[in-house]
């Protein structure tokens, strides 16, 4: 793939020792794109990530959906039908689920020693690497969470709208940097890709299942709902779900915890509170391995 | 162009206080090394005698316990990304991305070292010439030989035209025609002024390229010079006999006594590996006739008698007391390989 850069890169000596210092932010650009593009053009030669990433949510979706079909009307919130309930789960967990795995290409780069010719590299900022997989793995599972939402209203599942789609997508984004971050800091701290695919394989499910994903919280006993509403993943759904119910106010309640109701704009808040903590939780990781 | 000064690096086991060992493994012990501009200096050793894990240091990707890297005037601890820029390391074990093409992988790696678009793809296309690339390419490389592969490797290294290119084993398990290649490149390079460092464990390699060597051993240089004064230094020429095809012991002992007595022989040894034959230092040529009339009046045959200039074999057996092929051998017992593997992710 032959791809002109769109970053003008200034002219600098090859030759060392004198480094005539082009701009910081031309150079970061310009690892971080070259980086991204290789991810992007393993994904394309290798598709089977992206199929089984559609293709499992829409499984999900059909099957799941279709388990409640005739649970007695007005036994969910609002009274809508289980379809429609479990969209803003089954949204969620896709976007969770390809961040959760962000850290498998770093891993195995570990592993095969290509990361090594990264490092060797005078790259302006180590970052870049990390910086790369995150754009990846946030443009993948956007498009996953697209693919999602267009077969769910194709299902009468609805649709949230113009100002929806926005808020569902900021609610995934932030989300999606958490667990990118939690998944990549993993990939440098744990020795293996066996421990590592071990964590995903443990984390995944019962983050599923202890959230508000695929019932409600009026559904659980006490404790479970504790969980559940601790559960970052709820933080998500619950906004999202608000969105479809045709909700797009940041300050309506879409929550009622035990210890509290929450808004969308809490949820949010919360999310973000996540991702930054984690990236800063992650940073001495990085620098570790990669400083 | 290259200083290393004292090195020390232990793996795993942690460093108990004041850097004692605690039940690590040492990997570098004082190694101390001086590379100058524009030689091709070869790093010669057994297996496991700490080559590798000098050049990961030189190149940035593991930290010394203590010691310091200089290159071209510059410090590789203080000031590592300005030393990523004159170095090109062509790692022992070849990391490729089998789904990107050798030409992705090229341009790729052009970015990361900021090249200009066009001067990248400019290079490349030079890059191609020079190894013979052109037919392979634009494949994936998957698929590529080990000695596509390395060849690849050499070709990503030298892309932002490094001042030091450094090589750990460049030719191992390679086939005679991709080494002639890659030797071919290398002296190249020397003679356009770049600096070239490699490692090896292959006598004869180290003693065809070489302008200088170090030989390494249990993390230290215990020789250091060019090969042909090394060869000099040892002096003597070298002498294989064997009175029969196969003799015995007692033959054997009884033929060493006699020619031990012979002036002009310095040194003789029975080389029971070999038949029980007879390897024989002496000061000159004319010492050769004079084993002969010996052996002819103590009524002995000869079966074969060979002479040869001191080889770099014999300098490392002077050095070290052993050949290399013993030193192998008995340093693969003592290495730890998985903290040498977690140290290299």
């Amino acid at each position: 793939m032959t791809t002109t850069l769109p970053v003008p890169v200034p002219t600098r000596d090859p030759a060392p020792g004198s480094q005539p210092e082009a701009s910081a932010l031309a150079e970061i650009s310009q690892e971080t794109l070259a980086l991204t593009r290789r991810l992007f053009v393993q994904l394309q030669r290798r598709p089977s990530t992206l199929v089984a990433g559609v293709l499992q949510p829409l499984i999900w979706l059909v099957l799941f959906g279709a388990l409640f079909a005739k649970a007695p009307e007005g036994l969910l919130p609002g009274g809508i039908s289980y379809g429609r309930f479990l969209g803003a789960g089954v949204i969620v967990f896709t976007a969770f689920s390809a961040a959760l795995n962000a850290g498998l290409p770093v891993m195995f780069d570990r592993e095969f020693g290509f990361l090594n010719r990264l490092l060797v590299a005078p790259l302006r900022s180590r970052s870049s690497i990390v910086l790369a997989s995150v754009l990846y793995i946030t443009s993948l599972s956007l498009v996953q969470s697209l693919a999602i939402m267009g077969t769910a209203a194709l299902l009468g599942y609805g649709w949230p709208g113009g100002a929806g789609v926005l808020l569902v997508l900021v609610t995934l984004l932030l989300l999606v940097f958490a667990v990118t971050a939690l998944s990549l800091g993993l990939a440098f701290a744990l020795p293996g890709h066996i421990e590592l695919i071990a964590v995903i394989f443990v984390a995944n499910l019962p983050l599923l299942f202890a959230s508000t994903a695929l019932a409600p919280l009026s559904f659980m006993p006490a404790w479970l709902g504790w969980l559940a509403a601790l559960n970052p993943l709820t933080f998500a759904i619950e906004p999202i779900r608000a969105a479809y119910a045709g909700q797009v106010s940041l300050t309506a309640v879409v929550l009622e915890a035990p210890y509290g109701q929450l808004s969308s704009a809490t949820c949010l808040g919360v999310l973000a509170v996540l991702a930054a903590g984690l990236f800063l939780l992650i940073r001495p990781l990085l620098d570790r391995k990669l400083t | 162009m290259i200083e290393l000064q004292q090195l020390r690096k232990c793996y795993g086991g942690g460093k108990a206080r004041g850097g004692n060992l605690a039940g690590g493994v040492l990997a570098l012990d004082g190694l101390t090394l001086q590379v100058p501009a524009g030689s091709l200096y070869g790093l010669l050793g057994p297996n496991g005698a700490g080559k590798t894990t000098a050049l990961r240091i030189l190149c940035t990707l593991l930290a010394p316990d203590s010691g310091s890297v200089r290159v071209g005037g510059v410090d590789a601890l203080s000031e590592p990304r300005a030393v990523r820029r004159l170095l090109g390391y062509v790692a022992q074990e070849v990391a490729i991305d089998k789904i990107l093409t050798g030409r992705e992988l090229l341009q790729l790696q052009g970015d990361l070292y900021h090249l200009q678009t066009s001067a990248r793809n400019q290079r490349i296309g030079e890059l191609i010439e020079l190894l013979g690339m052109a037919d392979w390419i634009d494949r994936r490389c998957g698929g590529y030989s080990g000695g596509m592969r390395r060849r690849l490797d050499l070709a990503a290294g030298l892309l932002h035209r490094p001042q030091v290119l450094v090589l750990d084993e460049p030719t191992v398990g390679l086939d005679i025609e991709s080494r002639a290649a890659i030797w071919g490149v290398l002296r190249q390079l020397r003679d356009g002024g770049t600096t070239v460092l490699l490692s090896s464990h292959y006598l004869e390699e180290v003693d065809a390229l070489a302008d200088h060597l170090a030989i390494i051993e249990a993390g230290r240089v215990i020789a250091e010079g060019a090969p042909s004064v090394l060869k000099a230094a040892l002096g003597g020429d070298r002498v294989t006999l064997r009175v029969r095809e196969f003799s015995d012991a007692d033959e054997a002992e009884r033929v060493r006594s006699l020619l031990h007595a012979c002036a002009g022989v310095r040194q003789v040894v029975v080389n029971q590996a070999q038949g029980f034959s007879l390897n024989l230092v002496i000061e000159h040529d004319g010492v050769i006739e004079q084993l002969r009339r010996q052996l002819a009046e103590a009524d002995l045959p000869v079966f074969a008698l060979a002479q040869s200039r001191p080889s770099l074999d014999d300098v490392y057996l002077q050095a070290t007391g052993r050949t290399l092929m013993d030193a192998e051998l008995a340093v693969a017992g003592s290495r730890d390989p998985k903290a040498e593997r977690k140290a290299s992710m």
